[in-house]
């Protein structure tokens, strides 16, 4: 599964005390991509040990089941750490994906960034 | 390791015969398949939303048959065929793996599963492709989209 380079699979910002998180991939479905990209989200909690995360979805086109077993992942992690995830700028096509899995009701999604980081 | 075409395989423009694609199982072989796919989907002008959902299902059940199927062992293949129909996408995968029984697969929308991080794969198979089928043994899928629309 490490056959892939480490490349930088997200893009990190702080904005006040809420760390904005903006992904470089536009498809969030490959396995090794996936597995990358939840060991860089988790080392956000884990090690930097960030307690306010939003997630900007503006980027990405597709979205797979291995992708929400890793945001589930990670929502738990900020909520043993107390702290908060938020997801926005989802596009139509991938919210149906959570509406169907019913995920829509586990995590907190707001339409726009503004709105989101005002959320926290 | 590319990609084997077998014989039977055909110009991209040609509707009517099936494709027949053969990958071993490493998940960088799938996206390759379901690149091509996505490629001749919008030369058949399937709108969007259809190429949305047909390649949401394909990683899915690709995956599903590399990772739980093969169990990644690369030995193992992974059988594809395809047709692009007028109005109609069909495809059928098939694994070498001992297969599942889907019916028994738990309902990752109860609320005691909602934090599960797995099990969302069949589900998103059903929702997006028009028909779903599973053989007896579970260890192959064969699923179809109906087209919903033309771009442009």
């Amino acid at each position: 599964m490490t056959s892939q380079p480490r490349r930088k699979r997200l893009e990190v910002e702080d904005v006040g005390d809420v760390t904005v998180v903006n992904f470089t991939d536009r498809k969030i479905l490959d396995e090794q991509n996936i597995q990358l990209i939840g060991e860089q989200l988790f080392s956000l909690v884990d090690e930097s040990g960030r307690k306010k995360i939003l997630l900007n979805f503006g980027n990405v086109e597709y979205l797979s089941s291995a992708a929400l077993g890793k945001l589930i992942t990670l929502n738990k992690k900020l909520q043993a750490a107390g702290g908060r995830l938020i997801l926005c700028n989802i596009d139509p096509q991938i919210y149906e994906v959570f509406e169907i899995t019913k995920l829509n009701k586990l995590f907190n999604i707001h339409k726009e960034e503004q709105a989101a980081l005002q959320a926290f | 390791m590319a990609i084997q075409v077998e014989k039977e395989s055909q110009p991209m423009m040609d509707q009517r015969r099936p494709c027949h694609i053969l990958i071993p199982s490493d998940p960088s072989e799938a996206r390759r398949v379901q690149e091509e796919i996505e490629t001749i989907l919008k030369a058949h002008q399937f709108c969007e939303n259809d190429i949305f959902g047909i390649r949401l299902a394909l990683e899915e059940a690709l995956i599903n048959a590399i990772k739980h199927g093969n169990r990644m062992e690369r030995g193992k293949q992974v059988r594809i065929t395809y047709q692009v129909h007028a109005d109609l996408f069909t495809v059928h995968i098939e694994d070498e793996g001992g297969g599942f029984n889907p019916n028994a697969l738990p309902d990752p929308t109860a609320e005691e599963n909602l934090e599960r991080p797995c099990g969302r794969g069949v589900m998103l198979m059903r929702h997006f492709m028009s028909e779903v089928s599973f053989n007896d043994s579970g260890n192959s899928v064969t699923m179809c989209k109906h087209r919903n629309g033309r771009t442009g």
